[in-house]
């Protein structure tokens, strides 16, 4: 965290130019009602473009102009970096990027350039107010490396010896010349593009040609077997097989959704204390111990997702009744509605379920990882589906 | 080598047109009508059997994203894109928003289809300016041809709008993002309750890189099957790489997701500086994943499988190139100040945990540290690791952790040249 302090000298007031109202209203207008809310960083944004930094008046009127408490406001103008809150550089305000992609390709020498010209600190005016500078976190031009942004624009490839060149014509009052200071188109390489060279890409050669895809297929055949063969030669043999496998209608509606493992740790670190706990013994862990626990159960997991089996599954309810699935506890209602859009209406479906179908389910329903097994639905539905109902909805558990 | 036709993003330098009528003699807008009356589910199947996987970094396969959206609900469905590329390493997402924009906007029209939203907003990050005025131009474009809006040609009311943030990393977190597009402190929010079923505004919503949307029209165009042949299994299609550091020639390129990283940098960067034996470790995904080393790198394959096998990750495909110039340990401190930097200070492990990692670094930068003190971090580490609301704590934990494991001998013998220089003359 960045810790950021209102200036100590502030201005009486602050209005917004006619324009800047005008255009307001209109970016006011994006977004629903009641949420005018959204449109506080564009304005503060426009209120900094304005006054040259962000002054407290600014923010209130801002706040006063969104129906937002003051402190809303001063939330935000304190927790993103790129407004000012004190006065910077009136011709220009030199942000360097110092991370590391900017770094290793020598921002070090630009920062030096920075602390000789204009001030040994940060965010600290020149003398005559003109030039102040600071070192920003990463702005997302890393194959161009090093980089400056000045206002709007970013300048790229530089020297040392460049950005004196730059902030001499700021100081001038002239507009250096944005982008890549050593002459190559944006982030391609410095020689020359190595890729899109082909002409027929840009004569409008490709246009329709989509088309053919589906006038070869004809009848009920579909797309998917016919499909003209990719220009790029198949990686391999076993991948060809598997595209192959999975163009073909039957194999594709059995193949299971592919579960990335990133989002199984996030499921196993959200709701799975007590599984950890229970495949422990008991006893504290040391943090190398849970994290084995916690990868052979990810292991566990990501082997179970791959031999899920898809449950029996409905178009609609039987008789156009539907059980009420919120009986079983563990069930909210929009877990009712997730059931309802697999095609689950009926205490007997779940109640069937065998720990394949189980994980079949669990990959469905993102995010709730073990709750089929920790809430017991299936003796739940068992249970439920002999008749048995509840003495009340806020749901006692069956018994035994 | 993927040959350019099988290439989407044809105008990633902005050598040609960037204007609508640019963008569809190179093929934008073809055809969209066609696959919206396809249906819904068409175009969810169509990416799914596609094998996209997200291209923000978690790779959480596209497809099945989009289908966790209710089918019927009385609250609006919204489509939030991710444009705040702020991953130290990572510079894509700018190339597609002002030179390939229209790629962006059909796709944004075709997600928002296949998921019964209406309205899109796209979140650029604050820096980006000259690319949301960019981005912004494209969608007048595309309200005056009608090619979205309200009544457009395709049929289905659509609006897309910019929203831009002001520098605040944590802001690309999903979460996150909709706080601040509500108009809060970007702070992430405990899930579940999921996006997709209490989003913005407490609505139905799908949060996407803007480079998985912006792929999504030519995959409906060339087919799942032309996608899912491109790559390796679990790993398909093409992906924007990002090669950034010591290398001869720095640049973004599109290549094939599976792409040797020695193929990927001889090819596209003229190499490494001073060859592939000045090499001293890559970053392959952006500044959060675990370093690996020369030799590691001379031989891995650039898909999130791969990398992930070695602990490391695809991350965004951002490759920041270290060559034995490099001081690895400062490299890795000016990731861990950057943590600090953007930790939005929720989470009192990442709160506390990223500045701790940060000053710890600083000391061992200069040897000025305890040997048991690498182990003392490596634990502070994983007591940040897997013990916040989002990932940043991860993030800010593992370039550390990579550090340890892979250059531990580096920092011990920092540690012992500073203890021989600084070594207390014995008394007599």
């Amino acid at each position: 965290m960045a810790v950021r302090r209102l200036n100590a000298v502030q201005p009486a007031q602050f209005a917004f130019t006619p324009e800047n109202l005008a255009w307001a209203s209109k970016t006011i207008a994006k977004y629903p009602a009641g949420k005018q809310a959204s449109a506080i960083i564009p304005l503060l944004w426009r209120a900094q473009e304005q006054a040259g930094w962000l002054p407290e008046p600014a923010i209130r009127l801002v706040c006063d102009m969104l129906g937002m408490a003051h402190i809303r406001g001063l939330e935000v103008a304190t927790f993103y970096t790129m407004f000012h809150l004190s006065p910077v550089g009136s011709k220009a305000h030199i942000q360097v990027c110092g991370t590391t992609p900017c770094m290793l390709r020598g921002s070090g020498e630009l920062i030096a350039v920075c602390k000789n010209r204009i001030d040994g600190h940060s965010h600290t005016p020149n003398a005559d107010g003109t030039l102040s500078w600071e070192e920003v976190e990463c702005i997302g031009v890393c194959a161009n490396a090093p980089v400056v942004q000045v206002g709007k624009d970013t300048y790229e490839d530089l020297t040392p010896e460049q950005l004196t060149k730059i902030i001499d014509a700021f100081v001038a009052g002239r507009q250096p010349k944005p982008g890549s200071q050593i002459g190559r188109v944006a982030s391609s390489p410095v020689t020359g593009p190595t890729t899109l060279t082909d002409p027929t890409l840009y004569d409008g050669s490709s246009i329709g040609a989509w088309k053919k895809r589906f006038e070869e297929t004809s009848g009920d055949q579909a797309e998917k077997t016919q499909e003209s063969p990719p220009a790029s030669a198949l990686a391999s043999p076993a991948h060809k097989a598997q595209v192959d496998a999975a163009a073909s209608p039957a194999a594709g509606e059995a193949k299971a959704p592919p579960v990335h493992p990133a989002a199984l740790t996030a499921m196993a670190n959200a709701g799975l204390v007590k599984e950890l706990e229970g495949r422990g013994s008991g006893k504290a862990l040391s943090a190398g111990e849970i994290d084995k626990i916690k990868a052979d159960m990810i292991r566990d997991r990501a082997a179970a997702a791959s031999r899920n089996v898809e449950p029996e599954l409905l178009k609609e309810p039987r008789g156009g009744n539907a059980d009420d699935l919120s009986l079983i506890p563990g069930v909210s209602a929009d877990v009712v509605d997730q059931l309802h859009t697999m095609g689950i209406w009926h205490f007997d479906q779940i109640a069937k379920w065998t720990p394949q179908n189980v994980a079949w389910f669990e990959v469905q329903l993102e995010g709730f990882m073990g709750r089929v097994t920790r809430d017991k639905w299936i003796e739940q539905a068992q249970k439920l589906a002999s008749g048995w109902r509840p003495e009340s909805k806020a749901g006692k558990r069956p018994k035994g | 080598m993927l040959h350019d036709r099988d290439r989407i993003f044809r105008n990633i330098y902005g050598f040609h047109d960037v204007g609508l009528k640019g963008a569809m003699r190179r093929g934008a807008w073809d055809g969209t009508k066609f696959f919206i009356d396809k249906g819904h589910d068409y175009i969810i199947d169509e990416v799914k059997k596609s094998g996209l996987r997200g291209r923000g970094g978690a790779g959480f396969p596209t497809g099945l994203k989009w289908s966790f959206m209710p089918k019927a609900d009385v609250r609006p469905s919204y489509l939030v894109i991710n444009a705040d590329e702020s991953e130290p390493g990572s510079c894509k997402d700018r190339e597609i928003l002002r030179h390939d924009p229209h790629l962006m906007i059909e796709g944004a029209l075709l997600a928002s289809f296949a998921m019964r939203a209406h309205t899109c907003y796209v979140y650029v990050r604050g820096e980006y300016i000259r690319e949301r005025e960019a981005l912004q131009r494209a969608i007048n474009e595309a309200y005056e041809a009608k090619l979205v809006g309200k009544n457009n040609v395709h049929g289905w009311d659509f609006d897309i709008f910019v929203h831009h943030g002001a520098g605040a990393y944590i802001c690309g977190e999903e979460t996150a993002m909709l706080e601040s597009l509500e108009g809060k402190k970007g702070q992430p929010r405990l899930k579940p309750p999921f996006p997709a079923n209490v989003g913005l505004y407490g609505a139905p919503t799908t949060i996407n890189n803007v480079e998985s949307i912006a792929v999504a029209g030519e995959i409906l165009r060339r087919g799942s099957a032309w996608f899912a042949a491109l790559g390796k299994p679990n790993n398909t299609g093409t992906k924007l790489f990002q090669i950034s550091g010591h290398v001869e020639r720095p640049c973004v390129v599109e290549e094939e997701m599976g792409i040797p990283l020695k193929e990927l940098i001889d090819r596209h960067c003229g190499g490494i500086r001073g060859g592939w034996d000045n090499l001293l470790a890559v970053i392959p995904g952006g500044s959060s994943v675990r370093c690996i080393t020369a030799e590691q790198a001379e031989a891995v394959t650039m898909d999130f499988d791969a990398l992930g096998k070695l602990g490391s990750g695809l991350g965004t495909a951002a490759v920041i190139v270290m060559d034995k110039s490099t001081d690895i340990i400062a490299a890795i401190r000016r990731i861990a100040y950057f943590y600090k930097h953007e930790s939005c200070g929720q989470c009192t492990p990442c709160r506390e945990g990223t500045g701790w990692m940060w000053r710890v670094l600083e000391r061992m930068e200069r040897g000025e540290a305890e040997k048991r003190e690498i182990d003392l971090l490596f634990d502070v580490t994983k007591q940040v690791e897997g013990h916040t609301i989002c990932a940043l704590g991860d993030a800010a934990a593992w370039p550390v952790q990579g550090l340890i494991k892979n250059f531990r001998p580096v920092i011990e013998a920092r540690i012992d040249d500073y203890q021989r220089k600084h070594a207390r003359v014995a008394a007599e």
